[in-house]
């Protein structure tokens, strides 16, 4: 893999420009949103090439270091991939928890051997992995974990049951919190790998006040996990949690869930509610409350692309980043909450032809987005985070 | 905090030292206590015309340094902080803005280097009712000779009693609501039949009703086009939002840490009293507030700096947001104080008064967002 860093980015822009062209199926054109679908379907021949392609070249993950497959390249070459594969219609095959979180932070934390093992498979979008850490008695309190991993000598049998292992019937590895010693509570966690296929490993999906979902029920029983594939040391496997969950959070601020997308809330507003001759929305009510909607929306962009700004500048997180999940959180529930109503009964359609495809969407979303300020840090975390980190407000006694 | 280069943090880091050293919370207290008609410290405005604040956004050819609305907003936001009171966004940053955008060269060699200078305060005279509405103009102006006769009243004048300089909206035809027939006027303070009215307002700064009683004007004194004055007030009016913005997040800010350092002392059953939840994720929810109001805030200077398209929305975005932002702020001061915070003794009765006074001043939260919309056809 060359490495194009101290090249010309505008000559990085032409071979990115022409090697997409060259590699793109046209079929695929436009099609990027599908592949986000939390209903898998089996990839067509042309899915599979674009990810093959793109696997090869690294420029799923572009940043990654060439030694293990990945681009290699800066952010700014990153960017240029991404504003190329943007242009033509394109989009990026190479996703999923593994690139997300684990990657990065398996890149951080991991020793040679389980980054030789591990990271190529990820940037080639071949393995899919799965989160195991929230259980049933250990949701926002996620130290308290019970999931017991006992020392055999040469390896640890796990026993206990995992919830929201998004994506857990569909993949090939988990990465998962165990307790490796029940004196303490932090200090007592490791962070191990385990492939899903041993024995002992059953799935159950659990379906959500949305339908369907790719979050499950994870039990385990009496299974073997290899010394070799714990993350970082025996009882230390917190402090690589909270690196994992840095990267959950900033993935989850600005995308998925929460009804975004689609036609703008004013475009639907003037549809569903109608409009005066100048064009005012009718219903003043409604009208106030979809322009606070789109005044916090709007702030709330302004904030992230002042984040970006003040990070780059002064070469550190900003201040405004620890905000970003609450904020973009609150204001995409609201505006699928607005969206069903403005709807009105066309809006609580579930599933039938008396229904658009556009109105059962916002239905979908509007009920699988209340789970965006429970994952990754509740909004209630979130808050003692701001008021402990940031404020230096004081625990309770 | 925008990223700034570096005549920008200087003058914000001047401009910090002299509010904390020179006009602390205490200088304003003293000002409310002395009744000063002007309702603001003349000393402390010379201090700050001295150091070249009120000629920030005027071109060098007129006296001033022509730094620019973000650098005007970091004085101002400093200022806030400390509840300063002075003419800065009245004269160095609303009526300069006026003569800048619309102003002739004689009219501009005329009044900028004093307004630069600070020996001349500038205030727009705007407003006729109880709420901002910059097209309901009654005043009149008639054809007199070869100039104009002024007639009609203007009320909520900021630094209505110091003004040297009046910029004052009037009817040149139509009614009051067009905005087609508005004209605007460069009247001097002491021009004869101006009577003004102090105007006394909870949050103690400098207002006035002011009246004109058959003014006699020049020609020359009809600051941009006849008739089409509206634009030009718009534009004039946008920049003074900003400019007010940039002080009412700095009035916010403060209030907010003034009101976390008591959380962090105050005991009450054993504790202090930010180690309750209940405390803390109302900071933690004002915390988030007022970073989103600043970048509202400053998206809204840099566009009127680079001279963008969407300068109007962004400014009506930022009054409405930081309108908010700021009553609740400083709710949750007086509320979080406790019974000290009820006492005129105590700083933060203050600040909720400016913040209601700020929200009213070039329109309230109701009256950008229903201009946000209508800006983009809703």
């Amino acid at each position: 893999m060359a490495d194009f860093g101290g090249s010309d980015l505008d000559a990085f822009r032409t071979e990115a420009r022409d090697w997409i062209e060259a590699n793109f199926p046209k079929s695929l054109k436009g099609k990027g949103s599908m592949m986000m679908r939390e209903e898998r379907t089996e990839p067509t021949p042309d899915m599979t090439a674009w990810r093959q392609a793109m696997g090869e070249k690294g420029w799923g993950v572009p940043t990654w270091p060439a030694q293990y497959g990945g681009g290699g390249l800066t952010p700014a070459h990153g960017r240029i991939i991404q504003q190329e594969l943007g242009r033509v219609g394109a989009y990026n095959p190479i996703g999923g928890m593994g690139v997300m979180m684990f990657g990065p932070t398996l890149l951080e934390y991991g020793t040679e051997a389980q980054k030789q093992q591990h990271i190529p498979p990820i940037v080639k979008g071949e393995l899919q992995w799965c989160q195991g850490f929230s259980e049933p008695g250990a949701g926002s309190d996620l130290a308290s974990l019970q999931t017991r991993a006992e020392d055999k000598g040469d390896h640890y049998i796990v026993n206990g049951q995992k919830i929201w292992t998004s994506g857990a019937q569909w993949a090939q590895w988990c990465f998962c919190l165990v307790r490796t010693d029940t004196t303490k509570k932090h200090e007592g966690i490791s962070f191990v790998l385990f492939p899903m296929d041993v024995p002992g490993v059953e799935v159950r999906p659990i379906p959500l006040i949305a339908g369907n979902s790719p979050f499950c029920e994870t039990f385990l029983t009496d299974v073997r996990v290899e010394k070799d594939q714990v993350v970082g040391p025996v009882n230390g496997g917190w402090t690589v949690a909270k690196r994992l969950l840095q990267h959950e959070r900033s993935g989850l601020s600005g995308a998925g869930g929460g009804g975004g997308g689609g036609r703008s809330l004013v475009k639907l507003a003037k549809d569903y509610v109608g409009a005066d001759e100048s064009g005012r929305l009718s219903d003043s009510d409604l009208r106030t409350r979809v322009i606070m909607n789109e005044i916090d929306g709007r702030a709330f962009q302004l904030t992230a692309m002042r984040a970006m700004a003040e990070s780059k500048a002064n070469s550190g997180p900003s201040a405004a980043t620890s905000i970003m999940k609450n904020a973009g959180t609150r204001w995409m529930q609201d505006r699928a909450e607005l969206t069903i109503e403005l709807m009105g009964h066309q809006g609580l359609g579930w599933e039938g032809d008396d229904f658009t495809a556009e109105e059962l969407g916002a239905v979908r979303s509007w009920l699988g987005g209340k789970a965006t300020t429970i994952y990754g840090g509740s909004q209630e975390v979130q808050n003692n985070i701001i008021s402990k980190r940031i404020l230096g407000l004081p625990d309770p006694k | 905090m925008a990223v700034l280069n570096e005549e920008q943090t200087m003058l914000r880091d001047a401009a910090k030292s002299w509010v904390q050293e020179k006009s602390p919370v205490t200088a304003f207290r003293k000002m409310r206590d002395s009744g000063v008609e002007l309702g603001y410290d003349a000393n402390a405005w010379n201090e700050m015309a001295e150091m070249g604040w009120a000629g920030v956004i005027i071109p060098e050819e007129y006296g001033g340094s022509d730094f620019g609305y973000l650098s005007m907003g970091l004085i101002l936001e400093e200022m806030g902080r400390t509840l300063t009171a002075s003419p800065l966004l009245a004269s160095g940053l609303a009526a300069a803005s006026a003569l800048v955008l619309g102003g002739s060269d004689a009219q501009k060699s005329e009044w900028l280097p004093k307004i630069a200078g600070g020996e001349v305060v500038g205030a727009l005279a705007i407003d006729e009712g109880a709420h901002h509405a910059p097209e309901k103009v009654a005043l009149k102006a008639e054809k007199s000779g070869s100039g104009y006769k002024l007639s009609g009243s203007k009320s909520f004048v900021l630094e209505g009693m110091a003004a040297g300089l009046l910029i004052v909206s009037a009817r040149t035809s139509g009614k009051p609501g067009d905005t087609d027939g508005i004209t605007l006027f460069l009247v001097a303070g002491d021009a004869k039949g101006v009577s003004r009215k102090r105007l006394h307002l909870a949050d103690s700064r400098g207002a006035a009703n002011i009246t004109f009683d058959g003014v006699e004007v020049g020609a020359d004194a009809v600051l941009g086009e006849v008739d089409k004055g509206y634009a030009l007030l718009e534009k004039t009016l946008d920049r003074a939002r900003a400019g007010l913005c940039a002080e009412m997040l700095g009035s916010a800010v403060q209030a907010f840490e003034v009101t976390l350092d008591y959380l962090k002392v105050r005991v009450q059953f054993g504790q202090v009293i930010g180690s309750f939840q209940a405390l803390q994720h109302r900071a933690a929810k004002m915390f988030t507030d007022l970073e989103l109001a600043r970048s509202a805030v400053e998206a809204a200077l840099q566009a009127i700096d680079a001279d963008t398209p969407d300068v109007p929305e962004l400014v009506s975005l930022a009054k409405a947001k930081m309108g908010d932002v700021f009553h609740l702020v400083s709710n949750e001061m007086v509320q979080m104080h406790g019974g000290i915070g009820m006492t005129d003794a105590h700083d933060a009765g203050f600040y909720m008064k400016r913040a209601r006074a700020a929200e009213a001043a070039f329109g309230n939260q109701a009256y950008h967002r229903d201009r946000y919309a209508r800006i983009q056809g809703y």
